[in-house]
Formats: structure tokens, sequence, C-alpha cells
């Protein structure tokens, strides 16, 4: 099973809390793998904020084709970050190429363009610089989007942080999702890595999804350009939350009620009950049946956790306002708020979604059997 | 110079030629004649038999004859008394001494067209073998990376939706606050939770009144008591005036077919009706005789079928192969669903039926486009009938695995597969793995199912298979009384038995359905379309179905 390191905080923080929680966690996972998914950048992208910021990895003929691309499309380097790149005795992670955080200026002729074309071309020139590397794996890109860095590669995620160099110089931001991987069904291919993102919305789950292919065909029928991919059986519950938030403009709980719907019996506690059942039917596609701790955040910073409909997977949020911690493990709570009142932890059940609004000053949870929500710290 | 023909018999057929082949015993048969008297084809016959036996006695041989003459049961060489091989012989003789016995060389078919007339029977395909539903094996299986559920422990929602389902962006709802509203006025099409297996068409008429009492009871039963809402469709033959006005007809599906037998009861019944029906089926075609039309017999229409249907009483009902007021489906088509919606305020789903067939997804296409239109059932070549050319049955039509799957991902190809619920029919449970073949058919893409055979072999004992035995509802001799309209003969079937079993058959079915869902991790809803919980040891229909391939 993947464990999962969240942190969302008031201040920036670096990436590697959440990485030495998951190395708290390393008895769950076989260090296949670490991603982790930025957003609301410190450092050195702190003043860069409006410019979209392309994640990747690629070898030099790669690198190549980005710049062609991108320079063909008018857009303009901004920054370039690399990796401090670690090599030795007990980092075992072999280095490919080049890892990429780029933050280009928009081109010209979209300087002046309402968000939604904006958004749409990032989008656009990120599945098709990915095209482009699907051939040879010249390259991956894993993101393109203002505010956002995400980088993934597979090996122990301690000694991928290491290999990053993110002991001496880490990145740093106000919101990280961070996956330890766990290879199961699939072969270790960089694309399958958690966490998954597309236009702000990024999610990362463990367990498997048995209600993938039915998930999967319902998306790739939106006639969304970014619903695409599926290296894993987890990234539709990212493409599920941009569906339900962005495309349909539901809010957030709705995502809950979208994926684990309420029981018939069930819809009469809700205010929204009628409509609820129209949700379960229009949306049944996209219903899963766990196991499931799903741990995503929205393009306002918002950052959640939810459980599948039978709580089939751990999961725990914790810590001091301006501070939480969204974990798989307790043990990773404690690695990083060891000074929260751990009478207050939350550990979701099955109706429950954690909510930390931007900013991480408080935690609201929501009921889905009733809609209430309660602070409780 | 004379024939020798009279002599030899060589215009006879042997029995070789016959597909059931009479096995009496002389030794244990007592002559009581019940054999004889229960035969629904008249294939055998008392007789006498002069003997000659020859007997000797003492030290020395010497050979005596003694000629008798004796009684006996003779199966008659008459291509149209043929032996069916039903069996009812051996059922009602007391003492074992007769059995019918599959000929597996025989000509039946180079005969059976006396006088010019092709060969019509009942039953299903004449095709035994395993089936392409029962090639289909579950091998998706949660366990050591995920735990897979318990289905004896974690809850289950074994049902799925009759009806078109909106896609989200059209639904009626908008957002107020942090909460979703509906907008006062929008259209809702209706839409069932129903059991993801369905009774199919079976009319009264083509059922004998205890058959049909027996599958309504249990209908009804399994809704009211048992908490599994089975529905069941009438077939084309109306309902009975006192079910239409009953609380009870929200379990039933009115049929319209070709002919509109019933209807207009039906339509003079909408002011008392105190309940709405599940669904109204307009049925197009027929897995089991795409193209041939349906043919209740004179004798058949006795007083309470003429009443129910609304014709005299003693005439031949046929419906007409195809509608003949139907000349496009984009108007006349569209026009009928929309009228039938109409009948009932749109709020009762409408939606057609028709005989697997190549052209699927261009009815598909445009039913999709109807807003109208709440379902597609598609009726593949394993369905069976009450009464069709066997030319029809065993070569017409098109199966139900590949005709389903297409029209599943043309859905899917465009995003629909969610609004436009499948049905499938034709050769469910044939092998009687009716969860398995049900649950094989929802992974490739339907929203349910509809039985109709199988559930007369499990629920009546109807002795029809696809060896041709029995098969011979066509004629209203049915010797178990399931498709009959003679009170001699369907007085045999007592309508509580086959209500208990029509119950035991539904409520084994969902343990089973549990069964094959909980290790593939599905619960909450009907797994349809999850393809890749299922595989076939045959590349080429791996490659058909677009599922995995294993050995």
């Amino acid at each position: 099973m993947c464990r999962l390191s969240a942190i969302a905080a008031g201040e920036y923080f670096s990436v590697m809390e959440n990485i030495l929680a998951l190395d708290t966690m390393k008895e769950g996972h076989d260090g296949s793998g670490l991603g982790v998914t930025l957003q609301n950048l410190g450092g050195e992208f702190e003043h860069l904020k409006e410019y979209p910021i392309l994640s990747g990895i690629c070898t030099d003929a790669g690198r190549r084709k980005i710049d062609d691309y991108m320079e063909s499309q008018g857009f303009k380097v901004k920054f370039m970050w690399e990796p401090r790149i670690k090599e030795g005795p007990g980092i075992n992670v072999k280095k490919r190429g080049h890892y990429l955080a780029t933050a280009y200026q928009y081109p010209d002729h979209y300087l002046d363009r309402p968000q939604a074309e904006k958004e749409e071309l990032l989008t656009r020139t990120r599945l098709e610089l990915r095209r482009q590397g699907s051939d040879d794996d010249s390259l991956y890109v894993f993101s393109f989007w203002p505010d956002v860095i995400t980088l993934k590669e597979v090996g122990d995620p301690l000694e991928v942080g290491l290999f990053f160099g993110f002991d001496t110089h880490p990145l740093t931001a106000k919101v990280i999702l961070a996956q330890g991987r766990q290879n199961t069904n699939y072969a270790i291919q960089l694309y399958a890595c958690h966490p998954f993102f597309l236009q702000g919305y990024c999610t990362m789950t463990n367990g498997e999804n048995t209600a993938f292919i039915p998930n999967r065909d319902y998306l790739t029928g939106r006639g969304v350009d970014g619903y695409t991919g599926y290296s894993s059986d987890s990234e539709v519950f990212c493409h599920t939350l941009h569906y339900v938030h962005h495309q349909l403009k539901y809010p957030l709980p709705y995502y809950k009620d979208v994926v684990t719907p309420l029981k018939d019996s069930e819809l009469s506690g809700r205010a929204d009950g009628q409509v609820l059942g129209l949700l379960k039917r229009s949306l049944r596609q996209l219903c899963i049946d766990g196991p499931n701790c799903i741990i995503g955040f929205l393009p306002d910073g918002t950052i959640f956790l939810t459980q599948d409909a039978k709580k089939l997977r751990p999961g725990i949020v914790g810590g001091v306002p301006g501070k939480y911690g969204l974990m798989s493990e307790e043990c990773g709570l404690e690695q990083v708020l060891p000074q929260r009142r751990r009478e207050n932890d939350i550990i979701p059940m099955r109706a429950d979604m954690v909510i930390i609004p931007p900013g991480a000053q408080e935690v609201k949870v929501w009921n889905q059997l009733n809609g209430s929500i309660t602070t409780p710290n | 110079m004379e024939s020798a023909q009279r002599l030899d018999h060589n215009s006879e057929l042997t029995l070789l030629e016959f597909p059931f082949i009479i096995r009496w015993r002389e030794d244990r048969c007592s002559r009581c004649g019940r054999c004889t008297a229960v035969c629904p084809s008249k294939a055998i016959e008392a007789s006498v038999m002069a003997q000659r036996l020859v007997n000797s006695q003492g030290d020395t041989p010497l050979p005596d004859t003694i000629r008798r003459v004796s009684q006996v049961i003779r199966q008659v060489n008459d291509i149209d008394r043929h032996c069916v091989g039903c069996g009812t012989c051996s059922l009602v003789c007391p003492n074992m001494a007769i059995m019918p016995e599959y000929n597996p060389s025989h000509k039946f078919l180079f005969h059976k067209n006396r006088g010019g007339i092709p060969y019509a029977r009942g039953g299903r395909r004449n095709a035994p073998g395993t089936s392409t539903l029962d090639k289909l094996k579950f091998t998706r299986i949660s366990m050591l990376t995920d735990p897979s559920l318990d289905a004896g422990r974690h809850e289950f929602h074994i049902r799925t939706l009759l009806g078109r389902s909106l896609p989200a962006e059209a639904l009626p709802i908008e957002r107020a606050g942090e909460l979703l509203q509906l907008k006062p006025d929008g259209f809702i099409p209706p839409v069932r939770e129903i059991f993801p297996i369905r009774i199919g068409g079976m009319s009264i008429g083509a059922l004998s009144p205890p058959m049909w009492e027996g599958l309504a009871m249990g209908v009804a039963y399994l809704n009211e008591v048992e908490n599994i809402p089975v529905v069941m469709c009438s077939g084309e033959g109306g309902l009975p005036p006192r079910l239409l006005k009953s609380r009870y007809l929200k379990y039933f599906i009115p049929q319209i077919a070709s002919g509109y037998f019933g209807w207009d009861e039906i339509i003079h019944a909408l002011p008392d009706m105190i309940e709405e029906p599940a669904a109204i089926e307009i049925k197009y075609g027929q897995g089991a005789k795409p193209g041939d039309g349906g043919l209740l017999m004179a004798y058949k229409v006795l007083k309470l079928i003429a009443k129910i249907r609304g014709v005299p009483m003693y005439v031949d009902l046929a419906s007409p192969p195809t509608h003949q007021t139907k000349y496009s489906i984009e108007e006349a088509v569209a026009k009928m669903i929309q009228s039938v919606s109409m009948a009932w305020g749109f709020r009762v789903p409408v939606y057609p039926k028709i005989s697997g067939t190549k052209t699927a997804l261009a009815v598909l296409n445009n039913l999709a486009r109807n807003p109208y239109a709440a379902a597609l059932t598609i009726d593949g070549e394993d369905g069976a009938t009450g009464a069709a050319y066997n030319v029809s049955m065993d070569k017409m039509g098109h199966p139900i695995a590949s005709n389903l799957r297409d029209c599943y991902l043309e859905l899917v190809r465009s995003g629909q597969q969610n609004e436009l619920p499948l049905f499938a029919a034709g050769g469910v449970g044939k092998e009687a793995n009716l969860a398995a073949n049900a649950a094989a058919l929802i992974l490739l893409g339907a929203s349910g199912v509809d039985i109709g055979k199988y559930i007369m072999q499990a629920a009546a004992e109807c002795y029809g298979d696809e060896r041709n035995r029995c098969n011979l509802c066509n004629l209203g001799r049915c010797p178990r009384g399931i498709t009959t309209q003679d009170p001699r003969l369907y007085r045999r079937l007592d309508a509580d038995r086959v209500a208990e079993r029509v119950v035991d058959v539904f409520k084994t079915a969902e343990v089973e359905l549990k069964k094959i869902f909980a290790p593939m991790g599905r619960s909450t809803q009907l797994p349809i379309g999850m393809s890749d919980g299922l595989g076939v040891g045959d590349q080429a229909i791996a490659d058909r179905l677009s599922i995995s391939y294993v050995c």
C-alpha cells in the first residue's frame, strides 16, 4: 500500500518534511518511487507566481524538443531551476538526464487572453510535449501550471529526496503532496506515480481503484483535453475532482458525493437529498468502491482528505493552526508535527471529508450523512 | 412391373431418421397405457405384435414353436408424429419401462417439411455446446495487494437503472451558496431502480394461466417480501384487467408489439390505474426469430385470452413481423416512443427492444439522440420463442455478446454510456449459469439482462433444450402445462409452485452475483462496463470483445 504525506501550512516549508514523514512509514512501501507536487511555491519561485512552470524529466534530445516546441509556441523562459543532484553511496537512484522546473512567460498574443484560454493553452502544451516524448521516452512532463512543481523519480523516497539535494537545497511551498510508491499491479512507470495534477487540481491515493475502467471510460467521454493518460488506476481521482469542481462547478464536498454516493436510505438526511439522488444516477460511472484514501488540493490551496465508503484504508489529520499534516499513518504526523495535541487528531471515517482552507489556519470536517461541518480544533 | 416399395416399406422412414427413439422394455411394462395417453405428439401407440417363440425341453433338442400375439408400445414412424423426446412417458410410467433416447445421427430436418410446410417449433436455437457467455471468466480478483470485499459481510447494492439518466451538465440543478438545489422547472426523465435480471416478454396466451400467474406472483413476492425489485415484461398480449388496476402494476412492463394486442384494454384502464407500470417496452424485433412475426393460433384464443387482448374468441392472432406503421426510426419510431410516454405524462420509461443485428449501432445512435428513449434492449440469437419457423430460429440473428459490446463501446465513444442503459437478452442462463452470464454481460456493458427460457426451465421444469427436446410450445400441447391453453394440460402446473421457484431463482441469483462482484471489489454500483474483470481462453473472442485473453 502506498504511503501518503501531505502538509499544508501558512508559511513556506521544505519538501523534505514530507519525505521524512514518508520515511517513518517505510514499512509500508517498497521504495519503488517518490512523487511530490508543490503548490504556492517559496524560495526562488516566490516572486514568479503568475508564470507557468513546466515540470518534467528529459534527456538531452528531449530538452531540445521542449526548447524547440516552447519557442515555436511563443513561450519565453523566465526562470530555470534544476535540482542539485547528489549521487554516491547510499543513494540508489539512477539519474536520467535533466530534471526541470522551468518558469515561462506566456506567448505575447496570450498575455491579455481570458484565464480559461490560458489554462487551455497550458494543458494543450503539456499534452503535446507528452506526446512528443512518448515514442522514445526522451521527455516526461508532469505539470505545466503557475506556482506548481511536480517531481517524480523511482527509488526509495528518502534516497530520492537526497538525490534531488533537498536536504541542503530544498524546494519550499505552502502545500505539498508526497507519495511513497508501493508498486502493485503495474510496471514502474513515471506517469503512473502519484500525485496526479490537472489544471490546478491534484490528488494522490493509496489502494487500487476497482472501478478504474468505468471511471476512465466515463471521463474520456467528457470531451476535456486533459482527461487522458491513465497509466495508473488512481489518475481518475484527480480528473473526477477536476470534472466535479472545475467543469460542473459543484462545491468541493460534492466530490465525495460523486465518488462515494450515499445509500438511498441515507439521502433524506441531507437537505440536498433530492439533488444527490440525481447526481448518483447521472455520475454513477464515477463511483468507486475503494479501498482508497484520497488526499488532494484545489487551485486555491484548499487541501482535503476523504475515504472510500467502507473506510478500507488508514488516514489521519492533525496539526496546529498554521500547519497541518494529512497522512496515511500516524507516525508520519508524529514526524512532522510532534508539538500538536494528539487528542485532537482526526481519523476520518467513511462519511467524513477533512477540509483545510487556504492558509491552513483551521480544519473542517464535513459529514456526508448530514452535510454538517465541524471544526474540531 | 409393380414397384416393390409396398412390400419392403421403402417409402417409409426408419426410426433411425428420428431425433428420439423410444426405448421400451416389454418385461417391465404393465400395459397401463399412461404413456400413450400422455404423449403430446402421439409418437407412441399401443399395438400388437405377433411373436414366434422357439422352445425346447427335455434331454434332446426337440424345438417347438409357439406363436403368440402380445400387446406392445410401438413408436410410429410418421414424421409428423415424431417423438420430441420430452420424456413425459417416462414421467408417468409406474415401472420405468419407457424412455426416449436422443439419436445423434438423426436426419429429422430432411423430412420435416411434408406438405411443403416448413418446420416450425418453439424453444431456442438448436446449438448445443458452450456459448460465448459461458466461455467468459471473471479473472480480476482483488486479494493480497488490496482486500477484496466479503459477499457475506459487506453491503451490496445489486441494482440497476431502467430509464434515461441525464448527463450531469443537463441536470436541472443550480448552485445556491455551498449547496446544490433543484431548479423549479426542469424535465427529469423517469428512472426505475430494479434488479438487473428481468423476466423478459412472454405473453398471456403464449403462456398458460398458471404459468403467467406463477411468474407474476413470484415477482410480486420478490418485491414485497424479499425486497428484490424484479420486474417482468408482459409480452405482447396485455395484462389482466385486475392487475392493471392493482398496486402490483408497478412491477410489470407492458409490451407493445406489432399486433398491439391488449392495448385497447390498457389504454381504457388508464384512468383507474393507481400505480404506473415499471416501464413500457416497444418490441420491434425478437432475437429468437428476427424478421418473423408471431402467431397465437385460434384454438389458444379462449375466453380469458380474448378478453385480455380485446379480440373475438377462436381467431388466429397474427403479430406481423414488422410494425406496419413504422417507416423510419427518426420519425415514426420517435413518435411512437413519445406518444406512449405522453400517455403516462412522461412519468414512465419507454424503450424499444430489437433483435440482435449488425444494424444495432444505427438504431442505438438514433435512440441516443432521442431524449425520450429510456433504454435499448437487444435480444440475441439464443433467445427463445413460443413459435417460429425453425430456419428463423436456427439461422437468423446475431449473438448477443459482440452486439452488446459494440453498442456499449459506441456509447463510450460518444460519452453517453450512462445516459442510455442497454439491456441484453438471448441465451442468458442457457447452460443454467444465470448469474455468471448476467454478470458477464454487465461487465461487457449491459445495465441488465432479460431471461425467458431459463425461468421456464428453472421454475416450471420446461423440458426444452438445444437438442430440440420437446420444443412444441407452438402446438399448444405443452406437456408441462407451460405454453398451452388446454385446461387438461395446464392443470398439471401449480402456479404457487412456479412462484416459489421464481423466488428461489432470483434469491439465488442475487447471492451468486454478490459472489462474483465481491472478489472484484465492487459492491456499491453495478460494475457496468468493467471489462478488465473479464478474461477468455479464446484469442478471437478476446479481440472481438476487447477483453483479456487468458490461458
